[in-house]
């Protein structure tokens, strides 16, 4: 007779058989058997957090900069409801994520039992998929299944509710079976045809761009290394979502920077005056689109997707390919090298008008900021941050303001996988706890929060954590009293109507540093700025580093309301400029 | 909308709505009507009817019918977001007008009164597969099978005759001939 394992049991083998290392997770009443468990299970470490929001979080951070899923593991109830924004984080991010939750025994389901609420209800349109299970001999089955949803097409979070009485039941275990058929939830069904089509296109383009997205980060590191043979191949130049940013090098000359509200003038112009646009792994969300019916008026697209809902959804395009990054673009470059054998005519010359003109644009230097000697200008400190890191392959996660946006801009990015940003959600909050779950899965390598003090407040117990397992990530506030981003827009928008977008009271940094047992560091001054930054990285261990920067710093350039592409903001120069013309002020 | 400086999209020009009735293919297990259900008010699509039932109880396998309103674009949307769903199979959706698509719903009519007022509604009602399922002296409980838009005008005609309580299915669809949707 075969071995009858609890649900518990069974829980930690199915985590086993799909070779999970790590899960973040809280306990609480109605997951206390499988915390139970987890000594007996030593190849899986458990990594305690401080609230079910930061373990969310956490796990999204180690599966972006891993490849792997996160699991996370919380209780029935607040513990639910609390992994709720992390979960909706991951959804709109395309995070691979399996959560565990706890949930009262099936019995009292429905009778608004103690720490009781609907977590499948609650949880359904922020997961991929979830299951609430009702008999132990499905737990296997739905297990294996739950990483099979998380991982395979666009990726995303799935949540499996577990009853507690399911948890001591018994049954035998099923291994997981062999590539089962999720009934065509994946595609990959590109042909030959179309990419001859985009071959088509790509031959007679004159002015063209590639625009590529967080797809390519999700595809693998294979993506990434087709992306840039692609881009080598054409000549073409390329500009990154905010999601994309490392699949191809920030520092490369073809390379015209991040696209979309806060992108460059280059790459927004570029988009706006080219004849071809090739998406890659992106989504046209509004943050890039701007105004829709003015969004690259004049040119053919192309859009490679995994996910069939992505095309068309926003912006219609000419040409759809659905299927996995790595394999189209891998496909793409094998028919373009063996037609260049045919005729080696490639269309390089055909473009070098287009790159004069991107030249041009490009002399605007729209990333520019008047930098000052008596205060630290926030772009300064990133400019440093990646200056003194570039050699160390450094792991940056964000939290969501105008430091985050500074972050893209400012720090150049060469690999995949080093970038973990909240951007579809937009979480406040996220950076930390995303540090911690990065530090994780890499335990040697140099992990950077860079941060808005607002924003960390709202995870800081997270630090309780990285203090706890020795993680040694180093938050990099970039502290201007505001909630920085609001405040921009009231000043830019709202006649500088300041509502509620000044933080007063704000705790001193180094005294908590302190409070939680780890390294404090403030920077006032610009000249103190380098030598303190390298002590923050020489230190091992966790390190909150408290940088001052000028409060009224504003995130330049910027799309405006309602504009299209080729309307933008651009810098404190360039509008001193337009002063002088007399236009300055309509630009706000 | 009003009138914000900082709205960053602006809604555009909107395209014209057409009906359309999806037909979709569905493992029967518990909350799956709610996920089908969820993603139309979740996305902000609109239900005009809905029927669901089980029709293969081997495979396990429901069929829910929806009527619902939108651009091509919007429809195109709904159909793939559909066929992301876990438990979903196929889906299938046509236009209204399709005319290789049988279109059906069952009202149930409860009317009461003066005999001969009663009689007019049933001659009203003759052409549409008319079954009497219950009489009195006073009342009858009539089915009728029709469009849905027959039915509305039905309805609307029998209210002054002593109708005073109707239940309506919403519709169902199959296709013509030999052909299954695919």
């Amino acid at each position: 007779m075969p071995k009858l394992y609890t649900g518990a049991e069974i829980v930690f083998k199915c985590l086993e058989d799909q070779k999970v290392e790590h899960i973040f997770g809280y306990p609480g009443g109605a997951v206390l058997p499988i915390y139970d468990e987890l000594k007996n299970h030593t190849s899986i470490k458990h990594i305690l957090v401080r609230h079910e929001q930061g373990a969310g979080h956490a796990a999204e951070g180690y599966a972006r900069s891993s490849g792997k899923p996160g699991v996370v593991l919380v209780t029935s109830g607040p513990g639910a409801t609390n992994v709720v924004t992390a979960l909706t984080d991951a959804y709109m991010d395309s995070v691979p994520l399996v959560c565990i939750s706890g949930q009262v025994p099936t019995h009292l389901i429905g009778t608004d039992a103690f720490q009781e609420c609907d977590t499948t209800g609650i949880t359904r349109p922020c997961t991929k998929h979830n299951w609430l299970v009702k008999d132990i001999n499905d737990l296997s089955e739905i297990m294996h299944e739950a990483f099979k949803v998380a991982t395979t097409g666009r990726p995303g979070p799935v949540l499996v509710d577990i009853p507690k009485d399911i948890q001591f039941a018994k049954t035998k275990y099923k291994k997981p079976k062999k590539e089962k058929k999720l009934n065509g939830k994946s595609k990959n069904e590109f042909s030959q045809k179309q990419i001859d089509q985009l071959i088509d296109l790509l031959k007679n383009a004159k002015k063209p761009v590639i625009y590529s997205g967080g797809g390519v980060i999700n595809s693998g590191p294979k993506a990434s290394d087709a992306l840039r043979e692609f881009v080598e191949l054409t000549g073409f130049p390329i500009t990154s979502t905010l999601q994309g940013l490392g699949a191809y090098p920030g520092d490369d000359n073809q390379f015209l920077g991040m696209l979309g509200m806060h992108g460059t003038y280059e790459a927004n112009n570029a988009m706006h005056d080219c004849d071809l646009l090739i998406n890659i792994g992106a989504r046209f969300d509004d943050r890039i689109t701007g105004k829709i019916d003015e969004f690259s008026p004049n040119s053919k697209k192309v859009h490679i997707d995994i996910d069939p809902s992505s095309i068309n959804k926003i912006i219609k395009v000419d040409l759809a390919i659905v299927g996995d990054v790595a394999k189209v673009i891998g496909k793409v470059n094998k028919t373009i090298l063996k037609k260049k054998n045919g005729h080696n005519k490639s269309n390089k010359s055909n473009i070098a008008k287009w790159w004069e003109q991107i030249q041009k644009w490009r002399e605007k230097d729209s990333l520019n900021f008047i930098n000052s000697n008596n205060s630290i200008k926030p772009q300064h400190a990133v400019q440093r941050l990646y200056e003194l890191t570039k050699d160390k392959d450094t792991y940056v996660t964000t939290e969501v303001g105008q430091h985050q946006m500074w972050a893209a801009q400012h720090y150049k990015f060469n690999k995949p996988n080093r970038w973990m940003t909240s951007g579809g959600l937009g979480t406040m909050g996220y950076g930390l706890p995303a540090a911690v779950g990065v530090q994780i899965a890499h335990p040697e390598k140099l992990v950077v929060d860079i941060a808005g003090e607002a924003s960390v407040l709202m995870t800081m117990q997270e630090m309780s954590t990285a203090v706890q397992y020795n993680l040694p990530i180093k938050i990099f506030i970039l502290n201007n009293q505001y909630m920085g981003m609001v405040r921009q827009w009231q000043e830019l928008l709202h006649e500088k109507n300041y509502s509620e977008s000044y933080s007063e009271a704000l705790p001193d940094f180094l005294k908590m540093a302190e409070a939680y047992g780890c390294k404090g560091i403030k920077a006032e001054n610009p000249s103190e700025l380098d030598y303190k930054i390298q002590e923050m990285i020489d230190y091992n261990g966790p390190v909150i580093f408290d940088c001052h920067v000028d409060p009224n710093e504003n995130c330049f350039p910027m799309i405006p309301s309602g504009k299209p592409h080729n309307q933008m903001i651009l810098g404190p120069n360039d509008q001193e400029e337009n002063k002088i013309k007399g236009k300055g002020k309509a630009l706000v | 909308m009003p009138k914000s400086k900082s709205a960053y999209s602006i809604p555009t020009k909107k395209e014209k709505s057409d009906t359309y009735i999806f037909v979709v293919w569905v493992d029967n297990e518990a909350g799956v009507l709610a996920r089908v259900v969820g993603l139309f008010s979740g996305r902000g699509y609109n239900i005009e009817s809905l029927a669901v039932a089980e029709v293969d109880a081997v495979k396990n396998i429901s069929r829910i019918t929806i009527v619902t309103t939108g651009t091509p674009q919007v429809i195109d949307q709904i159909k793939r977001q559909l066929t992301k769903l876990v438990p979903v199979h196929k889906v299938a959706e046509f236009k209204r007008e399709d005319k290789n698509v049988i279109f059906k719903e069952m009202a149930l009519f409860k009317i009461t009164g003066k005999k001969k007022k009663m009689d007019k509604c049933l001659n009203v009602c003759k052409k549409f597969d008319l079954v009497i399922l219950d009489e009195t002296k006073t009342s009858k409980v009539i089915q009728i099978t029709a469009l849905r838009r027959e039915i509305d005008k039905i309805s609307k005609k029998l209210k002054p005759w002593g109708l005073v309580s109707a239940s309506r299915t919403g519709a169902v669809a199959m296709t013509r001939g030999a052909k299954i949707f695919n």
